[in-house]
């Protein structure tokens, strides 16, 4: 075990499986950086220091720097999956997305389904997303929730730098498309990150705190928002159940039932917009499976439905906060007949 | 002209198959047997041949909504597409593909696609992959004169040039973007080639109604891509003989112009005539060749009408490899 951030653990983690498989390969705007340049390559590193050190090490053939051109990186990344390697592609945010979309939903997506399961696209894209850096409404966003709903892909948002090792070793070794979420915000994080080998299957929600009041489902981000309202909370004598998903697509449903069968009350607290979301999914998940374990509405935390604004007290007033979450579980727990039993 | 008989036997053959594939579907397709949306590629057999003659399993082909003929070139089983076609479960792509998506990546056939244009990144990827394994093989991005407008296409070219990859971009020009002329659509006067020589390529150009000078030309541009002078594209004069799409009432089309296109662009005629005032092959060989493939697309159709049908449970199958 070592203590380092979010974006070594991502670094390490490129370095590793990159040197057990010769398959695996990375792509990308700046992977390398500096092509071109006075600088030289490795002038960059990735803009998030995330590739650092790749090129050098595994040269120009396994980590290729590319020009600006996501729906090109995104399909070569499609293609050369087909083709037997294990791409890992950048997009340097999660927004980008938009502009390469067709070659995630409908190429790597299907491609498995329309060749009648007779190929496999072990590709991983990897993208920055969320909002906490006041980058504006094009470079702030959640993204993951419109992903959960393409059948064929993997989410995965890590919340930690150990999840993030975990998660993106999985990523890698798995054998369909997986979309891989890191919050930029955290990228500076710190905690203990193992090593050695380290793989978190996926469908598996982590519990960050227990409790039995009320449940908290999230992901990414707001996993660390979560814990600290339900230990503010537990002060209170109120004990909060709360989930990591860590994978979207798949998700532990089973984990999310048991937890509601527990307490009887739910909050999901995500950062995408409300319309059409993951916390919408999730909590009508639980009123046509649980409904009877219900002791009050389900109560979903989100941005409202609104692009993410630049300003610093825009964006704060956007993103849910601590307060938020601590106010949706005492509204749960005022809520009439939701008297403890 | 260094083709054996042998070869010429094999191009010419999967030419009337691909021919006989599709007229036979044309004539299925209005009696209502086949469902969905069928794009028909007779007239442009010469291309996919021509290609696909110089090209292995090892070598990464990706193609279009019109891209039966492709898969049969490049070596995917016949009567697997049309069971395809039909929907059967036990089609190539056990009936959740359909025309457009017809693949076999094996065969490397990495797709028939339905998204104009969505092609070439994918070969520029199947060509990196190719370029690290170092053995010469390539990928080769199948386009219409419709693909060249879109911007994934340029993306393609532009970073293929960039990482010097082994990647032919062959644009097929049938004269017709869905329902509209070239001449309109294409910006640069109806010419395609001269884009990819602006993205910093070497181009070849041409008549992509006749096999052999489609064959040759391939066999400059593969050897050029394959001694890694990174990648090429070619573009081919070619002709469709139906519509866009089956059930495309052709409005667009001037009079009598289909039937001087199978009278003078026929690019099986022009073997024919080619290779019999040469003496290189007699008539009769070639008759007997149509004799079979006859015999083959009427097999593939019966069998694909007596084909199981895939049931309600196959909707869940083959989405992830695990989940």
């Amino acid at each position: 075990m070592a203590i380092m951030q979010l974006r070594e653990a991502i670094n390490l983690t490129l370095h590793q499986e990159m040197e057990r498989d010769p398959r695996v390969i990375v792509l990308g705007e700046d992977v390398v950086g500096g092509m071109g340049t006075a600088g030289g390559p490795e002038a960059i590193g990735g803009i998030w220091k995330t590739t650092e050190g790749l090129y050098a090490k595994f040269g120009a053939g396994r980590v290729i720097d590319t020009p600006i051109s996501e729906s090109a990186i995104i399909g070569a990344a499609a293609g050369a999956a087909l083709a037997g390697k294990r791409p890992v592609a950048e997009l340097m945010f999660a927004d980008f997305i938009g502009v390469c979309l067709d070659q995630i939903w409908n190429q790597m997506a299907k491609f498995r389904y329309m060749f009648g399961g007779k190929s496999r696209c072990p590709a991983v894209i990897r993208v920055a997303y969320g909002a906490g850096r006041n980058a504006g409404p094009q470079h702030s966003q959640a993204v993951y929730a419109m992903m959960t709903a393409i059948p064929g892909l993997k989410v995965v948002i890590p919340s930690s730098p150990a999840e993030a090792k975990g998660l993106l070793t999985q990523a890698i070794r798995d054998d369909d498309p997986v979309l891989f979420f890191e919050p930029k915000a955290l990228y500076a994080s710190r905690e203990e990150v193992p090593e050695g080998e380290y793989l978190i299957p996926f469908g598996h929600a982590r519990t960050v705190r227990e409790g039995t009041d009320v449940t908290i489902v999230t992901c990414g981000q707001m996993v660390a928002v979560a814990a600290k309202a339900a230990d503010k909370l537990a002060q209170q004598g109120i004990g909060c159940d709360v989930l990591d998903l860590r994978t979207t697509s798949p998700i532990d449903e089973e984990a999310i039932l048991d937890s509601v069968e527990l307490t009887g009350r739910l909050v999901v607290l995500d950062e995408n917009p409300p319309r059409c979301g993951l916390a919408v999914d999730i909590a009508a998940n639980v009123a046509t499976k649980a409904f009877s374990a219900l002791r009050a509405p389900v109560k979903m935390v989100t941005p409202p439905h609104s692009p993410v604004p630049f300003a610093v007290e825009l964006e704060r007033a956007y993103l849910p906060g601590v307060g938020d979450v601590e106010a949706a579980v005492h509204e749960l727990l005022g809520y009439r007949g939701s008297a403890p039993r | 002209m260094q083709l054996s008989r042998e070869q010429m036997l094999i191009a010419y053959r999967q030419m009337k198959v691909i021919r006989e594939f599709e007229e036979r579907l044309h004539n299925e397709i209005q009696k209502g047997e086949i469902a969905g949306f069928t794009h028909l590629y007779s007239g442009q057999e010469a291309v996919a041949v021509g290609v696909c003659e110089h090209l292995t399993d090892g070598d990464f082909i990706i193609s279009t909504h019109r891209g039966h003929g492709h898969c049969i070139a490049k070596g995917c089983d016949v009567k697997g597409m049309m069971r395809e076609i039909y929907g059967s479960s036990e089609g190539l792509c056990k009936g959740k593909g359909g025309s457009m998506h017809i693949a076999d990546v094996d065969k490397g056939m990495l797709g028939a696609n339905g998204i104009v244009g969505a092609g070439a990144p994918i070969a520029v990827g199947a060509a990196i992959s190719a370029q690290l394994d170092g053995d010469g093989r390539v990928a080769i991005a199948f386009s219409g004169d419709g693909a060249c407008n879109q911007g994934t296409t340029f993306e393609a070219m532009n970073m293929a040039v960039v990482l010097k990859a082994p990647c032919i971009f062959l644009f097929e020009n049938n004269h017709y973007s869905e329902h509209t002329g070239v001449d309109y659509a294409v910006g640069t006067a109806g010419d395609i080639a001269s884009r990819a020589e602006a993205f910093g390529m070497k181009v070849w150009r041409g008549n992509g109604c006749d096999f052999f000078a489609v064959f040759e030309v391939m066999r400059e541009v593969l050897e050029y891509v394959r001694a890694g002078h990174g990648p090429a594209a070619v573009e081919l004069d070619t002709e469709r003989f139906f519509g866009h799409f089956e059930g495309d009432p052709q409005r667009y089309r001037g009079p009598g112009e289909l039937d001087r296109l199978r009278a003078t662009r026929d690019c099986l005629e022009a073997f024919r005539t080619s290779v019999t005032e040469a003496k290189l092959l007699k008539g009769a060989e070639l008759d007997q060749i149509d004799f079979e493939v006859g015999r083959l697309i009427d097999e593939a159709v019966d069998e694909a009408r007596a084909a199981p049908r895939p049931t309600a449970a196959d909707v869940l199958t083959d989405i992830y490899i695990s989940y």
